[in-house]
């Protein structure tokens, strides 16, 4: 049996070509009945990035041309329209690429964290489908594992990605925790949408939303959970908000220095972190030499995120070397499966005639009572168990070492075993 | 020295090395070195916990009552209180401070005599393990404490500055450095009033002179209340507060290693 993937990700396919390459759980569903056909193994990974098949199958191209017409059928293209976005790769390329995959390496942010639970999904939905067998099964298991070890052994997940999550973590430096927090929006523009949509989801307390326009600060103090004030109350609020976000489109400073210095004498010492994500700057540099006030400018926060993401490129070494490892692991499965039957069929052969001659001078060994019965039925057993021991060892030693099918062949021929069904892998493949 | 002291002392100084060394280590290699130094400081600590007990079972009443001793013990105690929680990992750097620390002390412990068989103490069992158990819980505890507010301060100027890779060490935030390190100081202060308190009930039956070390010790005492009191009532926090608790802990370094080799309990 052998492992085939064909696939297309953000790497060789423009966002509108991957839309049409998209599934949704339905879809999935249908396609996956569709892939298992004659008892091949199927599971599909569809993401806003990538979307890829895994099949298992004893014609690797017969399942290769499946996968086409069903990615050629899924979007409506010609499989020759589709072939240059696509990639194919089978057995151990194939279980390299899923393990990078799972560990976030094939992602455009490396290490993000999301693709590891879409790879679980699509593992559950082709289960459920009864779509897995023994290959898959194990394939999938083990991508999810390496994903696991990925994120504990290395910090490749550790650092944000992008300036609204390096803005929520940094002020996360300063403060035990967003939960309960008082944040206040300068500026009602999607930029701070962001900022605050990724502050909320840390669990801030309380909104506040100061802006020039009254309708646009309700507006969004209403949609975020929060309340709204106008410029003017500015200073007043500040005396009680944790974390400061400001985003307005104004040509000066909206927030001096001189104000926060005012503001901070009511706080008896307690910080204050400002990010000001607007261009031309909002808030007054001089903030950030008051004590107690960290200020964070959208350039400062970019070198903050271009670092982090330096930083995962380093751990994505140490989580190469982790893939390699585990599809060492996988390879030596493989192989192993390739002397599992011969093995089988000579345990089963050597039992057969254990039995037989124990049936044959079944008369002789009437007279003996239950218990040397017994034990001559150990002794025997024991007999065959040791003679198979060592060859049992060295053929699974062989497997590991790609050797194995030459030596299940030898087994086979000195022991006049059954044929396998289905031919056979070449070592190396 | 005997020689179960030097099979002690040995992976004792060597677990606390290493820790010192893989988390300077861990500073220019995130998370690689870290498991070593974890390892340093859990096999020292245990090997050093070893040889206080060795040297329990072979001392004639309090087995710490020399200078060098009480530096054995005070080490023992410092890592401790770093083990309960120091080894988790936003707290990791603090073993920056604390190990080199460690190592260093125990080092100078070892030489000065205070990890082999322990000298006949001066006063009674009891006393000393009061007085100077309690001190020394007190001096960890502001050891510690000062091993926070360092962290603090290099925390608050990496955000100050803007360092570009100051995410890239897991650390406490601020507010978690300062609440601890009050914390710290508000379980170390009772602990070192009680052990002053047992050793001036004693000063006077003994009649034994109110030396520098006292004296000291009961500055050390002022500051670390008058650092609660600003707390408290001024709002001192932070920045201030961190060096407030580093002034406090010069004068631990004072007592203990300046002025303790000259004086007695």
């Amino acid at each position: 049996m052998r492992l085939v993937l064909v696939g297309t990700s953000y790497q060789r396919a423009p966002v509108e070509l991957r839309e049409l390459l998209a599934y949704n759980a339905d879809l999935r569903r249908e396609a996956l009945e569709r892939l298992s056909v004659d008892g091949s193994e199927a599971v599909v990974l569809s993401t806003c990035n990538r979307t890829e098949v895994y099949a298992v199958d004893e014609r690797p191209a017969l399942a290769e041309e499946r996968i086409y017409g069903e990615l050629s059928g899924l979007s409506g293209l010609t499989q020759s329209e589709l072939a240059p976005a696509l990639y194919s790769v089978t057995d151990e390329a194939a279980a390299v690429h899923l393990f990078r995959v799972a560990a976030g390496l094939d992602s455009m942010v490396p290490g993000e964290a999301q693709i590891l639970g879409q790879v679980r999904e699509a593992y559950e939905a082709a289960r459920e489908a009864g779509t897995t067998g023994s290959t898959l099964h194990r394939l999938f298991r083990q991508a999810l594992r390496v994903g696991k070890r990925v994120r504990t052994e290395t910090a490749i997940g550790e650092n944000p990605a992008s300036v609204s999550s390096a803005a929520a973590e940094l002020a996360e430096r300063v403060f035990e925790g967003l939960e309960g927090r008082k944040i206040l929006l300068i500026g009602a523009g999607k930029t701070a949408d962001l900022t605050a949509a990724n502050l909320i989801s840390r669990g801030v307390g309380e909104i506040v939303v100061a802006n020039r326009s009254p309708e646009r600060a309700e507006a969004l103090g209403r949609r975020l959970g929060g309340r709204a004030v106008g410029l003017d109350a500015l200073e007043e609020e500040l005396g009680h908000a944790d974390v400061v976000v400001a985003s307005t489109g104004s040509q000066g400073l909206v927030l001096s220095g001189e104000q926060v210095a005012r503001a901070m004498k009511e706080r008896r010492g307690r910080p204050v972190f400002f990010i000001d994500i607007a261009v031309p700057r909002d808030l007054d540099p001089a903030i950030n030499e008051l004590e107690d006030c960290y200020l964070y400018d959208i350039d400062d926060l970019e070198r903050v995120v271009a670092e982090s993401v330096a930083g995962r490129r380093e751990e994505a070494v140490r989580a190469e070397a982790i893939v390699s490892e585990e599809a060492d692991s996988f390879r030596a499965w493989q192989l192993s499966l390739d002397v599992v039957p011969a093995i089988a069929s000579l345990r089963a052969r050597a039992e057969s005639i254990r039995q037989e001659e124990l049936d044959r001078v079944e008369g002789r060994l009437a007279s003996l009572s239950p218990s040397q019965r017994r034990a001559v039925e150990a002794l025997t057993s024991q007999i065959v168990a040791k003679l198979l021991h060592q060859p049992t060892v060295r053929m699974k030693e062989a497997a590991a070492a790609a050797d194995g099918v030459l030596y299940a062949d030898a087994v086979r021929h000195l022991f006049g075993l059954e044929e396998r069904d289905g031919p056979s892998r070449q070592p190396g493949q | 020295m005997t020689e179960t002291a030097l099979l002690l002392i040995w992976p004792a100084l060597a677990g606390y090395t290493q820790a010192a060394v893989a988390y300077a280590g861990d500073t220019v290699r995130p998370g690689r070195l870290v498991r070593y130094a974890i390892w340093g400081v859990r096999l020292g600590w245990l090997a050093q916990t070893a040889l206080l007990v060795a040297q329990a079972a072979h001392a004639d009443g309090f087995p710490w009552g020399t200078w060098a001793g009480s530096l054995n013990l005070f080490v023992w105690m410092c890592v401790g209180v770093y083990l309960i929680w120091g080894c988790r990992a936003p707290f990791r750097l603090l073993g920056l401070v604390v190990m080199p620390l460690a190592a260093l002390l125990l080092l100078l412990a070892w030489i000065a005599g205070g990890v082999g068989k322990p000298a006949r103490a001066e006063f009674g069992g009891v006393f000393l393990t009061f007085h100077v158990g309690l001190i020394l819980a007190a001096f960890a505890g502001f050891t510690l404490a000062a091993g926070l507010s360092a962290l603090y301060l290099w925390q608050e100027r990496r955000l100050k500055r803007h360092s570009p890779g100051v995410l890239r060490l897991r650390s406490p935030s601020l507010e978690t450095l300062d609440s601890l390190t009050v914390r710290t100081i508000m379980v170390a202060l009772p602990a070192l009033t009680l052990g002053v308190g047992i050793g001036l009930a004693r000063l006077e039956p003994e009649a034994a002179a109110f030396d520098a070390t006292m004296a000291v010790t009961l500055l050390t005492w002022s500051v670390y209340a008058g650092f609660l009191v600003l707390r408290w009532e001024a709002g001192w926090r932070g920045r201030r507060a961190a060096y407030l608790a580093l002034a406090g802990f010069l004068l631990v370094v004072l007592v203990r290693l300046v002025l303790t080799p000259f004086s007695h309990f």
